[in-house]
């Protein structure tokens, strides 16, 4: 038997070969979307090109040569020079990996924090869910960029302090989210059947409830890196992120703001990058969505 | 009234195009007719094409397609808006979700009158209250006022039927009309549309998954199955059935008058979906 | 409000569900009370002695111990918090280092201009984006619904500040058709007495129309800026209310009534979409206080986001704690808000 005819069955013999044949057919009819697939080759392509900058970038980009300062895009430097006449493609490629990373970072923190959260307060109900609940709609309260200026302005301003700043901020649509679907899984008979078998309420929120949140929670997370790099750039621009000579997008573009006349593509070349992260994730996201979780805006 | 001349209803999906509808033909003058058919049947969009209220993506083809001879496959989006409401109206089957949540039974109503009559808003309001008497509402003026979450299942299902027949219709369709509804609610209502239909001489298609609710309250009954109509007969002669669906399904009705020792299981024949 | 209120046709989600809004009205306090501790807790986070901020380096150690009786820092934590709520309840935010002003004066003088960039871009953003959403809807899939589509995706991903300078780089710098930055023109600065606040109304009420067309030229790229990104959230929210609306089984009543299409959009389906897009329109206008403060940076719009970004950057924490707060607080209200509109207009929740 082919292995597409294998996946495709309609009696899939195992319960391994039917989650593989779900996910094959998630993945064909995610495969019809074509900005979708742009996304995720850009996404890809991200990825690959920060793992790979120190390979692909062809000079040092802390090297500054004064002489050559703010040059326009040439033969020996793609995209031109800074005001301190650093190598601009190799600053942009270092900056994507510390902007992938803090995004990793975050959603890393906040997706199973905020699902823990979420399950917990809709499974266990009373008390713990109006307490747990009081307090996401605390963080909720703030908006996020304000109040991770006020956390990073409390602690040290670098990239740590806005990680642990935009996690804090981040995580309490996950916890609604998994609440929301939790509340409405919860009642399902093969959860009460589970529970006559003698499960443990740990069990059964671990093994049988969060899986199904998973979904919702995992389209939401690509969707949110795209304002994670939007919000970690706009603390670097305020200074407040990755402190220069860190080639962070944000703070470079910061540094090189009163260019913007002079020598224009210094800092619009990592706007452009920004631009492209962002939107790399979103249309991966909406992707994700539309195979995932349909009726999620 | 309504021909219809094999029609077909497709839809396009990842594996290929999809038929809902295989070559139906039918035709209904001021009579009662009656579709019968299971879910998936393609009973409902049958209805709904005879209107061209088809969903986005459905591919209608017909060789006839008329009502009172306008071509309906061809007509003008502002011809169709003259025939859906005021010559044919359709009743659907959950006034949870068939009516407007945010507008009052009255407005609704009135809206549907207006439409096709012209008027005034206060004449409108007034013609929305001697409709809603009409369906047999207790305190019309009263209802009027209300909202569709505030009324129940059978006086949703009034109200829907009044705002069907505001602009004076020829024919009416009901797409499953009592479904939604408790059993003791569903007498009343079909009498309710029975008797208003008689009375106004229309036509009638009564689409439903109920034989003996279809048979009782119609002259003509079509089977539909898999898309298709596997037979047509008048009503009094349903237990003369010959098609083995037909047969099938009136075997495993449950019987009050005969004893049975096990309720038996239709057993489907592929060759039903292609004949 | 019961969830079966709130829910849409079959199949089809409540558009509360994603809404976070604040919850209902008794945890309005609650939540309240949880943002002035977080927005306390921040502030005593901070690193820096904020005694040194007080003083300076070089005081003498008995100005410094009087100085810490003073503010209170020799208390337990908990006493400090109560002292902190009594001089809020007083409407006492603490004294501005880099002004020397108290911080309420500071924030009641740098936050109507941010109320005007902000109204101005919502009202833009509304009266574009709701219409373009409905129409995109009602028309999925054609063209027109792409180039939404397409308006709304760049609006979820270019970041704000660089729009920004590279309008001014365009239009300013090179079109010369745009002022520069800053609220006004330099020969006006000054002349126009503050009444709202805000210098396009204050100029206008005082008379002085060139001025006034000065302010407003100034007003016009940053609002439409801003404006531009609410747009593209608004009209994203209001074409997936509309998907589903129109895909409700009381849109086929409407249609097999005979009604117009324009009838059966704008009366039947957005009508019923209109109270969730209210709650949707005050949280786009809270996130424009976001945008704000990228946007005057930017712009050297003397707001509030400026106020907070150049008291971050001098490590003032009472203006940028004050100032969250102030934000914080506005947040919450216009949640409240949009909460009580949405138990008001819809006529499931009388």
């Amino acid at each position: 038997m082919s292995a597409t005819a294998w996946l495709l069955t309609e009696t899939p013999a195992s319960r391994r070969q039917a989650a593989w044949g779900q996910a094959y057919r998630r993945w064909l009819q995610f495969r019809r979307n074509k900005l979708a697939m742009a996304g995720l080759i850009a996404v890809l392509v991200l990825i690959v090109a920060s793992l790979a900058a120190s390979l692909l970038a062809l000079q040092n980009p802390g090297a500054q040569t004064l002489a050559d300062r703010n040059a326009p895009p040439s033969a020996a430097h793609w995209f031109g020079t800074d005001e301190l006449g650093r190598d601009l493609f190799s600053r942009v490629l270092y900056g994507g990996r510390i902007t992938l990373g803090m995004v990793v970072a975050v959603v890393a923190l906040v997706a199973p924090v905020g699902l823990l959260v979420g399950t917990v307060a809709g499974y266990a109900g009373g008390i713990a869910d109006r307490v747990l609940m009081r307090l996401t709609d605390i963080f909720l309260a703030f908006p996020r960029l304000i109040l991770a200026l006020a956390f990073v302005a409390a602690l040290k301003p670098g990239i740590t302090s806005a990680v642990i700043a935009i996690a804090l901020t981040a995580w309490p649509p996950y916890a609604r989210l998994a609440r929301a679907d939790t509340l409405t899984i919860r009642n399902a008979d093969f959860v009460a059947a589970v529970r006559l078998t003698g499960a443990s309420s740990a069990r059964v929120v671990v093994r049988h409830i969060m899986p199904l949140c998973l979904p919702a929670v995992i389209v939401r997370a690509t969707l949110d890196m795209s304002g994670i790099i939007l919000t970690a750039a706009g603390l670097g621009f305020l200074g407040m992120g990755a402190q220069p000579p860190t080639p962070e997008w944000g703070t470079m573009i910061a540094s090189s703001r009163d260019l913007i006349l002079q020598a224009w593509w210094v800092p619009t070349i990592p706007g452009i990058a920004i631009f492209v992260a962002s939107l790399a994730f979103n249309l991966l996201g909406d992707g994700l969505r539309d195979v995932l979780d349909p009726r999620q805006r | 009234m309504l021909r219809i001349r094999n029609l077909t209803v497709s839809f396009r999906t990842p594996t290929g195009i999809s038929h809902a509808v295989r070559e139906v033909s039918l035709s209904v003058g001021r009579e009662k007719v009656g579709i019968v058919g299971e879910s998936g049947s393609g009973k409902s969009l049958t209805a709904r094409a005879a209107l061209r209220l088809l969903p986005p993506g459905a591919i209608l083809e017909a060789e006839e397609l008329s009502f009172d001879g306008t071509d309906v496959l061809r007509a003008r989006e502002s011809d169709m808006r003259r025939i859906r409401g005021g010559r044919a109206g359709l009743i659907l089957q959950d006034p949870k979700f068939s009516l407007n949540p945010v507008m009052t039974a009255g407005a609704q109503i009135a809206e549907a009158w207006r439409a096709h009559r012209g008027g005034t808003r206060r004449q409108a309001a007034h013609a929305a209250v001697d409709l809603l008497a009409q369906v047999r509402i207790r305190h019309p003026a009263h209802v009027a006022d209300h909202y569709p979450h505030e009324l129940s299942g059978g006086m949703g299902q009034r109200v829907m039927i009044a705002m069907m027949l505001a602009p004076g219709p020829d024919l009416l369709i009901a797409d499953e009309p009592t479904s939604a509804l408790d059993a003791t609610v569903q007498a009343d209502i079909l009498r309710l549309i029975d008797d208003l239909v008689s009375r106004r001489s229309m036509g009638l298609v009564l689409i439903s998954h109920d034989l003996p609710l279809v048979s009782h309250f119609c002259d003509r009954v079509l089977v539909m199955y898999a898309g298709r109509i596997v037979e047509e007969l008048a009503a009094r002669d349903l237990a003369h059935a010959k098609h083995p669906y037909t047969r099938a399904l009136l075997t495993c009705l449950p019987s009050l008058t005969h004893d049975q020792p096990r309720l038996p299981v239709m057993q489907r024949d592929p060759a039903w979906a292609e004949a | 409000m019961s969830e079966a209120a709130a829910a849409g046709s079959p199949g089809r989600p409540s558009p509360r569900r994603l809404l976070g809004s604040v919850g209902n009205l008794a945890s309005v306090p609650i939540t309240l009370f949880g943002l002035v501790l977080v927005t306390f807790l921040i502030g005593r986070a901070v690193p820096i002695d904020p005694l040194i901020a007080v003083v300076g380096d070089h005081a003498p150690p008995d100005v410094i111990a009087r100085t810490r009786v003073e503010l209170g820092l020799d208390q337990p934590l908990y006493v400090q918090f109560w002292i902190y709520l009594q001089h809020l309840a007083a409407g006492d935010l603490g004294r501005s280092v880099m002004t020397q002003r108290p911080v309420t004066a500071d924030i009641a003088r740098f936050f109507p201009a941010t109320l005007e960039l902000a109204t101005s871009a919502i009202i833009l953003a509304i009266v574009v984006g709701v219409p373009l959403g409905v129409v995109a809807a009602s028309r999925e899939g054609s063209r027109f619904d792409h180039v939404v589509r397409v308006v709304v995706l760049a609006g979820q991903s270019i970041p704000v500040f660089v729009i920004g300078l590279v309008c001014l780089l365009v239009f300013y710098a090179d079109l010369g058709i745009a002022p520069g930055t800053g609220q006004i023109d330099v020969i006006y600065e000054g002349m126009v007495p503050r009444c709202t606040g805000m210098l396009v109304i204050d100029a206008m009420l005082d008379g002085q129309w060139d001025a006034a067309s000065d302010a407003l030229a100034h007003l016009a790229m940053p609002a439409l800026i801003l404006a531009y990104f609410s747009l593209a959230y608004i009209a994203r929210m209001t074409r997936a209310f509309m998907l589903d609306a129109l895909g409700a089984e009381y849109v086929v009543t409407a249609r097999a009534k005979g009604l117009s299409r324009t009838r059966v959009v704008w009366r039947h389906a957005f009508g019923n979409i209109a109270v969730p897009l209210v709650t949707v329109l005050a949280l786009a206008y809270a996130g424009l206080l976001e945008g704000a403060v990228l946007t005057e940076t930017v712009f050297s719009w003397p707001g509030l986001g400026q106020y907070l970004t150049v008291s971050l950057l001098n490590a003032d924490m009472n203006a940028v704690l004050g100032a969250t707060l102030v934000i914080g607080l506005v947040y919450v209200g216009l949640n409240l808000l949009a909460d009580l509109a949405y138990r008001l207009l819809d006529p499931r929740t009388r």
